[in-house]
């Protein structure tokens, strides 16, 4: 469903992606672990268009995706919640998922936001206040759920984890497999390389802009190397 | 009691040009966090653009639409030429950049057209309306007319509509508003459209009572932008209501006190407010969780 093949990225003119090559096939969830400034969300902003790639290529769905506008990229099927959530944190929790919903108009926005409150019951209850006065877990719900409301063939998750309690983490890990059965493919960013790993298919490890590990995800919890290196075991 | 009522029309009809200056500051700003002082210029191109498409031999309505649209293609430009071009600069160095297109536009005004003042005529008539001993001007009610109009659209576009609130997306997290489909290109384009058109039609409303000239776009644009301080920048509700008040505050100083006080004493009121109250009448405190 979607393959990078060398991507490389720069910020000015230091390189952090050092030709990134990964493949997420439809109805997977994949992820990709790794310590803290590996490049991971650079490669998830590259992935939505909000950072330049400077080589490489990026195909979703058999159509090259590299010169796309990031704001085209969600109609082709790919949504992102991003890193720090970045929900609109002036507008009301439903005025949020609403806007996820920006590209349609029609009779499934209220199911779809139904769903979402489905998912989220605490998003229901807080519907009508300001998002930015959410907590951090109900803001990552939010982030999810509004990512969703753009009907994604695959959701780029960054970090979904971050800053959350142990409770609230183990939530939000439910829920992304619970994507799965809707039919949701999954590329998971994380730095809780276990908690991500035991809900993936398969995995790739990332370090200083490159990929120096790849498995299916019950190998690489079970590879003494990643143990040590990023599960503390 | 018909002098304070005189004093109180004269007020509502320069706060309603101040009042819709304000307002495309807010639009502007919410979009893009840039106070565009050249904001004054679209209210002096709406008014100078109406008197030469009139005295063309277009009738007044024709002309004005002309007018309205024209400015809007200026808003573009300068946003497309001068703000995108310098997009991640700080925002100072925006501020600054709409200070030198203010400028720019008032020299080609100055060439353009002249340096002469116009007018022209009322849109029904120049009979005054009297009410309890004071007199209004027709005119003057098109002013206020308009302002709460444009007013009351602006909310409805924010509050009530799906695009409106891709507006204020956008200025809140520009890169959220582009992963959910939003092209926040078009949506700064859009800012600067209907920012200059609303001050093109504020331009438009008031020359017939205020005359117009290349040079009538700085001191609005100042006035404009304290109204919009006043009420809290960024704050569409704010902005109306602080460019009313300043009209009035204007218009009361000159009438009990002298004309020569008036903008001290506006000003001097200002500076009190934002002394006690930094973030204008309407300003939200902003609490958020991080």
């Amino acid at each position: 469903m979607l393959t990078v093949e060398g991507l490389r990225s720069r910020y000015g003119r230091i390189e952090v992606l050092h030709g990134i090559d990964l493949a997420v096939e439809s109805g997977e969830i994949v992820t990709v672990v790794g310590a803290n400034g590996a490049g991971k969300t650079t490669l998830l902003r590259c992935l939505s268009g909000v950072q330049p790639v400077s080589a490489g290529a990026i195909t979703f769905r058999g159509e090259g995706l590299t010169t796309v506008p990031a704001h085209r990229r969600l109609s082709r099927g790919l949504a992102q919640s991003p890193e720090g959530r970045q929900i609109f944190t002036n507008l009301t929790v439903e005025e949020n998922l609403r806007l996820g919903a920006f590209l349609f108009s029609d009779d499934r926005v209220d199911k779809d936001m139904q769903d979402a409150f489905a998912m989220f019951p605490i998003l229901r209850e807080k519907r009508n206040l300001a998002a930015g006065g959410l907590s951090g877990g109900q803001q990552q719900m939010l982030a999810m759920a509004r990512a969703l409301m753009g009907r994604p063939a695959c959701l780029l998750l960054d970090e979904p984890s971050m800053g959350l309690a142990p409770i609230i983490v183990q939530q939000i890990f439910d829920v992304v497999s619970g994507l799965k059965a809707l039919g949701v493919t999954v590329l998971l960013v994380e730095q809780n390389a276990f908690g991500a790993l035991k809900i993936a298919d398969r995995g790739y490890v990332m370090e200083t802009g490159r990929i120096t590990m790849t498995g299916p995800a019950a190998e690489l919890i079970a590879d003494p190397r990643i143990r040590e290196a990023y599960l503390g075991i | 009691m018909s002098e304070l009522l005189q004093f109180l029309f004269s007020g509502l009809t320069v706060g309603a040009v101040y009042a819709l200056v304000a307002l495309g500051f807010t639009i502007i700003f919410n979009a893009s966090g840039v106070v565009n002082f050249a904001q004054g210029e679209f209210v002096m191109l709406g008014g100078m653009i109406t008197v030469f498409a009139h005295a063309a031999g277009l009738p007044l309505p024709l002309a004005a639409l002309i007018a309205i649209a024209v400015t809007a293609g200026v808003g573009v430009a300068l946003n497309q030429l001068a703000i995108e071009p310098a997009r991640g600069a700080p925002v100072v160095s925006l501020i600054i950049i709409t200070i030198g297109a203010s400028i720019f536009i008032r020299g080609a005004a100055q060439l353009v057209f002249d340096k002469q003042i116009h007018s022209f005529p009322a849109f029904s008539g120049t009979e005054p309306i009297h009410v309890l001993g004071a007199t209004i001007q027709s005119q003057s009610l098109w002013v206020i007319g308009g302002a709460f109009a444009v007013f009351a659209g602006l909310w409805l576009f924010f509050t009530r509509t799906l695009l409106g609130r891709a507006v204020l997306a956008t200025s809140n997290n520009r890169l959220a508003a582009q992963l959910v489909g939003i092209n926040t290109r078009f949506i700064m384009t859009l800012s600067f459209a209907l920012s200059a058109a609303i001050g093109a039609f504020g331009g438009v409303l008031v020359t017939p009572i205020t005359l117009t000239s290349y040079d009538v776009g700085l001191a609005l644009a100042l006035k404009g932008f304290a109204g919009a301080m006043l009420g809290g920048m960024g704050n569409p509700k704010g902005a109306f209501v602080g460019g009313l008040m300043l009209g009035l505050l204007e218009s009361l100083t000159a009438g009990y006190l002298s004309s020569q006080y008036k903008d001290a004493a506006a000003f001097v009121v200002i500076l009190a407010v934002l002394f006690f109250m930094p973030q204008g009448l309407f300003g939200r405190k902003s609490t958020e969780r991080v």
